[in-house]
């Protein structure tokens, strides 16, 4: 057997190596899905008008880039909620909602309280933290599936959160004029998350010229964001307390066997989730990428679901997190760039679901991965591996 | 109160439909939360099908029109999840998840293209589907509503179709060692869900107002319906009820402030849209220990488990 054919094979049973491979294949396989609904829309520009805008305006420009980074940084923390309770075999399709409650407690603490920036980010992390321990602890101790009491859970806390920063207009925490909570930068720079130079390196409408005008919305966040998927990558994968966890979810009878507290770690679990959605809102409205609307009171937060998209997209490996979100949040500001003459933004919307309708099945492409690189003979019979 | 019983009943037939279609879903042992996206679909291409009629036609033809294309949108896009859950075993909560949006943003440049602007609104008429009696506004949907509340129950529990369907739901294993097609009949569980989902996304969005926007989706009566197929323990009457009781607190959400005692309770609109949720909750608690779920939702069904 030649040195060829064994690497082929240690890649083949690297489950590392086919997530990765997996995930490329859906992002491949949704762009052309993208471009066919381009052709569709206008034919003649998909292309250069189209999916080269997508592709390529991240990087056009400084300020671009930085916009691409402020969004990222709230996506990889919902991503790494979503992906944490995955790991711990429970789907958090509650981030939406954590969210929303997260970004309540920020805005009070800033608004209201005019606490420092680390107060606030830790009060949306505590609230965010408690919506994620409902859903847990009625799994746990009532047996009601994570997913329905995590819905409920995030229309609830959506049409509190309207209600107590409308407060029928009268809430401290809502300004007349703009319709929306208001603006940090003024009513209360000190609770922003420090900038410490983003601000101005970004600030730039193209490479290489200096800043024209800062671009606020960046700011340390993304660095917080990876260092928290760094926290998240030891906590599950070096720690008794992880692999606890991560063992209560690829077997709950089996972990309870070998003596886990199967009930704590659900809500452990679902708490840990909550507590870095809330994190997340935290970091983009501190961040001052925008403010509250609490009149739209019929959307839940975007940035929740997508959290979803990026965990999925990382076969819910923390690190993978950082990387996925920023791609998601890269082709979603390239979307914002396409000329609205011919296409609409939400184009961009369309290929990252398209994309995490591919991920759905991506065990399927990593089943089919294997069986091409192991060839014919070991390719059959391989059955379900891996975890989901 | 003529207002209050006009909001009521439109929001009873949208909750009841989808939540029936759920149901069959479910029932065959697909979890389907893809259903507020469906509602999307399906109310788009109901609109624009109603759109592109012909200045001249009928209003039957239009009311005709309009909720054929709204099933067959909501049918075709429902296959969606059926093809990723039941042929390529994907998870189905993550199928529906990626569904609900790609219903939103798909529905947005859909919209926008029609339009050929900016904007996802899309104005409309609503006279021939609405009729006046006396002081009372009914649109056609409750008609349709009640027709597909009986013929649910008449399929679900008095017809073969219905029993092999719940079979597939409960133990599928079981099922096919008496000769059922389980992949047939889950497909067509989804299949039927999908129709109902988008005759109810198109009720929801048609009857009460005469324009648009696409940009809100449906705004959650897709979840919301998810409540009610469980608050009416997946059972078709129970739905009913269920659904009443919901659209009661979601139409006194709409016009809390023009009834003179509601106003005086001072609750806000949220107050109201909040109450159902909350009241599914704590059902739900009570009752989880006896819960009527299909024992087989939301698992792949494979062929040589034990």
């Amino acid at each position: 057997m030649d040195k060829n054919k064994s690497f082929i094979s240690r890649l083949a049973s690297s489950e590392g190596f086919l997530s990765v491979a997996a995930s490329l294949i859906c992002i491949v396989i949704g762009l052309l899905l993208g471009v066919v609904v381009l052709a569709i829309i206008e034919p003649a520009h998909a292309i250069n008008d189209g999916l080269l805008v997508i592709i390529q305006s991240g990087l056009k420009s400084p300020r671009n880039m930085g916009t691409v980074l402020a969004n990222a940084a709230p996506l990889i923390m919902t991503g790494l909620s979503v992906g944490f309770a995955f790991k711990t075999g429970l789907f958090n399709i509650g981030a939406a909602g954590q969210y929303t409650v997260g970004a309540f407690g920020a805005l009070y603490c800033a608004i209201v309280l005019q606490l420092p920036w680390y107060i606030c980010l830790l009060a949306a992390m505590l609230l965010g933290a408690v919506w994620g321990a409902i859903p847990g602890f009625f799994k746990a101790y009532l047996n009601i599936n994570e997913v329905i009491t995590a819905i409920m859970f995030n229309w609830i806390g959506l049409y509190m959160v309207n209600d107590i920063m409308y407060g029928k207009g009268a809430s401290p925490m809502y300004d007349l004029q703009t319709t929306k909570t208001f603006s940090l930068r003024k009513a209360a720079p000190g609770s922003m998350i420090p900038s410490m130079g983003m601000s101005d390196l970004f600030g730039g409408t193209k490479w290489g010229t200096a800043s024209v005008r800062p671009l606020e919305s960046v700011t340390i966040a993304i660095f917080i964001a990876i260092i928290f998927a760094i926290i998240v990558y030891v906590v599950l994968n070096k720690t008794t307390f992880g692999y606890e966890l991560k063992a209560c979810g690829f077997n709950k009878n089996a972990a309870q066997y070998a003596g886990i507290n199967d009930k704590r770690n659900i809500i452990l679990s679902m708490t840990i989730a909550g507590a870095l959605a809330g994190v997340g809102a935290g970091l983009y409205y501190l961040s001052t990428v925008a403010e509250w609307n609490p009149q739209v009171s019929t959307a839940l937060p975007a940035i929740g679901f997508n959290g979803i998209s990026a965990a999925l997209l990382a076969c819910s490996n923390p690190i993978g997190t950082v990387f996925s979100s920023l791609f998601i949040s890269y082709i979603t500001v390239g979307g914002t760039k396409l000329s609205t003459q011919y296409y609409t933004k939400e184009i961009a919307d369309v290929i990252t679901a398209l994309i995490i309708y591919l991920c759905a099945f991506s065990l399927l492409f990593k089943n089919r991965i294997r069986g091409l690189l192991q060839g014919k003979k070991r390719g059959v019979g391989i059955g379900k591996g891996g975890e989901a | 109160m003529f207002l209050l019983l006009k909001y009521t009943l439109l929001y009873t037939v949208v909750l009841m439909l989808v939540a029936l279609g759920g149901m069959f879903s479910e029932r065959s042992g697909i979890i389907n939360i893809a259903l507020e996206g469906i509602m999307v679909i399906g109310g788009l291409i109901g609109v624009i099908a109603m759109k592109l009629m012909p200045a001249g036609a009928s209003p039957a033809a239009i009311v005709i029109a309009a909720v054929s294309a709204a099933a067959l949108a909501g049918m075709i896009y429902a296959a969606l999840l059926a093809f990723a859950s039941i042929n390529l075993n994907a998870d189905q909560t993550i199928g529906g998840t990626a569904l609900n949006m790609l219903a939103t943003a798909l529905a947005m440049v859909i919209a926008k293209g029609f339009n050929g602007s900016a904007s996802a609104k899309l104005d409309y008429s609503n006279r021939p589907f609405v009729y006046d009696f006396g002081p009372l506004t009914v649109n056609v949907f409750l008609f349709i509503g009640i027709a597909i509340l009986l013929l649910s129950y008449f399929v679900l529990y008095k017809t073969r179709l219905g029993l092999r369907l719940r079979a597939c739901g409960e133990h599928p294993q079981a099922a096919d060692s008496v000769g059922i097609n389980v992949y047939k009949m889950r497909y067509i569980g989804v299949l039927i869900s999908g129709v109902l989902g988008g005759i109810g996304g198109l009720a929801y969005i048609i009857p009460s107002v005469s324009s648009w926007n696409f940009e809100v989706g449906v705004s959650g009566a897709g979840f919301l319906a998810l409540a009610v197929m469980i608050f009416g323990q997946w059972k078709p009457f129970r739905i009913f009820f269920a659904a009443v009781f919901f659209a009661l607190f979601k139409s006194m959400a709409n016009i809390a402030s023009s009834i003179p005692f509601l106003e005086s309770l001072g609750w806000t609109q949220n107050m109201y849209n909040m109450i159902p949720f909350i009241a599914s909750m704590v059902i739900l608690a009570f009752t989880s220990k006896k819960s009527r779920a299909p024992k087989a939702e939301g698992v792949p069904y494979d062929k040589g488990a034990r």
